[in-house]
């Protein structure tokens, strides 16, 4: 069989330093999910562009459903769909309206359309949506949205970049379950992404690095398990070899009172009649790892927001230290180094000047600033990088720098809120390596992940559903709750259980 | 340590300003274009000018002076008349720009030594052209003095300027200090607009809130920065002003400054109040145009605040640019006493203590 996208010797050389794409020769199966797998920078979103004519190459071959994709562009749009990183929907308009846009720039004509709106509208299960408003949605459905609008052209190969970054585990295994059911149409999916146990479900996989391909198989003929794989990939890839942290040991803890440093007391949020958080009460004590799991829209960014003074609780309140954030906004926040769920940093700002204006209004003087930033640059390798802007960082460093940023006043207690989004395997298991570090010199963690195996790391870990936790405990005990093996299954059962009860209750 | 904290704010700001293309234009470009282009349209060099002299000395000196005017390169005819009445009917035509008026005694008392009256009488309607003129004709009796009385080092020769029509060329000089009163204005409250505004669009904001930094001191680290840029503009401008338009400065320093610091404080709370309400970039901008227009129409710069309706009279008292017009035309063109200056001041204090607290209710209120 014809593969559907053939690669020789290709190379993409971008204005300065190395090339993004060196020297690769690639086919890709038809029919077959393929999944695109490497550390940030290693050229996979290049790849892709590549594949769907968005850039030319520098020197080699492309061949995509058997059309040049620079020469023959416009005959190859009508046949391929590309979902990128962060596809364009139009937040003030309705997902019927959003579709209906799509579909007239793709030059679909009336009498299909409907059809193929209803196709499209089963197919990501979006039927009952149709009127909302697309920045009404949660961030699973809205790339579902983006999907069926991919979908609406009919295409023959499908391009996704990284569509489940920022997605909870059940949106993301309907987005698995969908399109694996395209592919029994016989349309061929091109699908990168950072879950490396998503990688592992998919037909091949191709490992790159650094512009190269390092692997092109089977994924099981990597190892049979996902965790298996994942050591397999991450050894591909240069591996991650834990030295012990060098962040944790320089970090002095200093003060020190009371059992519980965290204490979220019957937290609420309400937006008009409707509850985004109620009831919310845990106490975290020194030194725990506490995780807040749930679906895209459960109320956990919510509660975060509240816990570090960014929204005024409805009801209740927080303290961190014994101190109120109501009462005692700047004392209790004075205690606390954050991670915000995108890159919050200057972007304009160099990398020293990032670390110096937040060294300076954590209230540093001069000396201990100039100590601190050594440090620092030691510790996470920032030296090549201190005076390039913040925003131009491979999306590796910008993690780094958040989390140098957040700890820099050695903080007791860290809010991380999904600090590892769309970051690739290797950086999580250094972010992993140094915060568990931390909380073993006894600085308290809450954070917030769609990553089951970080879940794993937390010590205990509240489940959020519908603005209520449903559940609390350990790793293991939710596991045992739920009778599940893994923590994904006990995630996904906990869920269902509730669902299954609220419907129950309606009766 | 609070201090600490603003200094590191203060100087995040600047680097973010100058590095933020947008902000960057806006406090040159405007300022320097609306200027140059000012200056242009009213034609900085004039040339083909036509002088009418009446010459009532008739002596060697004077006819010398008479010829240095000819020789120069911007006077084309030079006309001789006989008496007063054809100097004002000449200008009353506008036949000549500029009339040179020498006495009688005019060669005597120079050579003698003593204090001699020139007058050059202008046509004030041609506000720049008056100006400009009054320049090369300074210039050139300047330079006859020089030359032919080598030896004295202070210049006997008197200038009396006459401007007809228009005593004191008030209306360019009034359009350009309101002018740069304008700028200053649109300068300080943009950038004040942009400042929150640029940081929610980017999603630094949280950050900054969640840091141990109190509202108090983000609000100085918002303010300072757009304040002193604002400051050094307006300083440059008046220079600017007063090298190419000849605009001067008569009134105190201390006083334009310390009022030019509360005009300035009253802008910036308007414009962080903006900021505190909107979400991204444009919207900031879009309410900074909204605040700025009607303040201009309603500050007395296109029409006389008594012209206008009671009811938008009423309103012009909570108008900062309204009452500092008055103190920039005041000070700058007027030496105008200090009293007067208050009565304005005064209501400029009252306009800023609101509209800075209004900003910081505003911007607590919103960090939900």
């Amino acid at each position: 069989m014809i593969p559907s996208v053939e690669i020789k010797n290709l190379t993409k050389q971008f204005a300065q330093g190395e090339p993004a794409i060196d020297n690769l020769t690639l086919n890709i199966e038809k029919g077959k999910i393929t999944g695109l797998i490497g550390p940030d920078g290693a050229g996979k979103t290049t790849l892709i562009r590549l594949i769907a004519g968005l850039l030319t190459p520098s020197k080699g071959e492309i061949t995509t459903l058997e059309l040049s994709p620079v020469q023959q562009r416009d005959l190859l749009n009508t046949k391929i769909g590309y979902m990128p990183q962060k596809f364009g929907l139009y937040e003030d308009l309705s997902v019927i309206e959003n579709l209906n846009l799509y579909a007239d720039l793709k030059g679909i004509l009336k009498p299909e359309k409907e059809e193929l709106f209803n196709k499209v509208l089963d197919i990501t299960d979006l039927n009952n949506f149709r009127p909302r408003l697309a920045g009404a949605l949660s961030g699973g459905m809205k790339q579902k949205l983006g999907l069926a609008c991919t979908l609406l052209g009919k295409p023959d190969l499908l391009l996704l970049d990284e569509p489940s970054v920022g997605v909870d585990p059940i949106s993301r295994r309907e987005l698995i379950k969908m399109v694996r059911e395209l592919t029994d149409e016989g349309m061929t999916i091109f699908w990168s992404t950072a879950y490396l146990d998503e990688a592992h479900s998919f037909d091949n996989c191709i490992v790159m690095n650094e512009g190269k391909i390092i692997y092109s198989g089977l994924p099981h003929n990597l190892s049979e398990t996902t965790t298996g794989f994942e050591e397999k990939v991450i050894e591909l890839m240069g591996g991650f070899n834990p030295e012990p942290s060098e962040l944790a040991e320089k970090f002095e803890l200093k003060e020190d009172n009371g059992e519980y440093v965290i204490e979220a007391l019957d937290l609420a949020k309400k937006y008009g009649d409707f509850y985004a958080v109620k009831n919310n009460t845990f106490h975290i004590k020194k030194g725990e790892i506490f995780g807040l799991l749930g679906p895209n829209g459960a109320g956990k960014s919510t509660s975060f927001k509240m816990m570090c003074g960014l929204a005024t609780p409805t009801r209740g309140t927080a303290k961190i230290m014994g101190q109120d954030i109501l009462k005692n906004p700047s004392k209790a926040r004075s205690y606390l180094g954050y991670m915000a769920q995108k890159f919050s940093l200057y972007g304009d700002m160099s990398v020293l000047q990032n670390l110096s204006f937040f060294s300076g209004v954590y209230g540093l003087n001069i000396f201990q600033r100039k100590e601190k930033i050594n440090e620092i640059v030691d510790i996470f390798h920032f030296k090549k990088y201190l005076d390039r802007d913040a925003k131009e960082l491979p999306l590796g460093y910008k993690q780094r720098l958040s989390l140098a940023c957040a700890v820099m006043h050695n903080p007791p207690v860290l809010f991380l809120d999904e600090p590892t989004s769309g970051v690739d395997p290797i950086t999580r298991r250094e972010f992993w390596h140094h915060i568990k570090a931390l909380s073993k010199k006894g600085v308290t963690v809450m954070v917030t992940t769609h990553f089951m195996d970080e879940a794993e790391f937390c010590d205990r870990i509240s489940l959020f559903y519908k603005g209520e936790a449903i559940a609390t405990g350990s790793p293991k005990e939710l596991k045992t709750m739920a009778n599940a093996k893994t923590m994904e299954e006990a995630f996904v059962g906990l869920i269902r259980e509730r669902e299954r009860e609220i419907v129950k209750s309606e009766r | 340590m609070p201090i600490r904290r603003i200094i590191s704010l203060i100087k995040k700001e600047f680097i973010l300003i100058w590095k933020d293309p947008n902000s960057r234009m806006l406090i040159i470009v405007p300022p320097l274009l609306q200027l140059f282009i000012f200056a242009h349209a009213a034609t900085m060099e004039v040339r083909n000018i036509d002088m009418a002299v009446l010459d009532k000395s008739q002596t060697l000196q004077s006819r010398n002076l008479i010829s240095e005017f000819q020789h120069s390169k911007w006077f084309k005819k030079i006309i001789l008349v006989e008496n007063e009445n054809q100097v004002a009917q000449m200008i009353k035509a506008k036949k000549v720009q500029i009339a040179l008026c020498l006495n009688t005694d005019f060669a005597t008392r120079l050579l003698s030594n003593k204090q001699t009256n020139v007058q050059l009488i202008l046509d004030g309607r041609q506000t720049n052209l008056a100006g400009i003129v009054n320049g090369y004709a300074t210039t050139i009796i300047g330079q006859y003095e020089a030359q032919y009385f080598p030896k004295r080092n202070v210049p006997k020769i008197n200038i009396e300027i006459r401007n007809w029509f228009n005593p004191n060329l008030i209306f360019l000089w009034y359009t350009v200090v309101s002018l740069v009163t304008i700028l200053a204005t649109s300068i300080a409250l943009v950038l004040t607009a942009l400042s929150i505004a640029r940081e929610r669009e980017m999603g630094t904001f949280d950050q900054l809130i969640v840091s141990p930094l109190s509202s108090f001191e983000i609000l100085m680290g918002k303010i300072i920065p757009p304040l002193i840029i604002s400051l050094i503009l307006a300083t440059i401008m008046g220079i600017f002003t007063n090298i190419f338009f000849q605009v001067p400065f008569v009134g105190s320093v201390p006083l334009y400054y310390f009022s030019m610091l509360i005009y300035l404080l009253s802008v910036l709370g308007i414009g962080l109040f903006i900021s505190s309400i909107c979400k991204t970039q444009q919207q900031a901008i879009l309410g900074a145009f909204t605040f700025q227009m009607p303040a201009i129409l309603l500050s007395g710069y296109i029409s006389p605040v008594e012209d206008m309706p009671m009811f938008f009279q009423t309103i012009t008292w909570l108008n900062p640019v309204r009452f500092f017009l008055v103190i920039m035309k005041g000070v700058c063109l007027k030496n105008m006493p200090a009293e007067y200056v208050y009565q304005n001041l005064i209501p400029l204090i009252f306009i800023a203590i609101l509209t800075l607290s209004a900003a910081s209710w505003m911007f607590k209120r919103n960090l939900d």
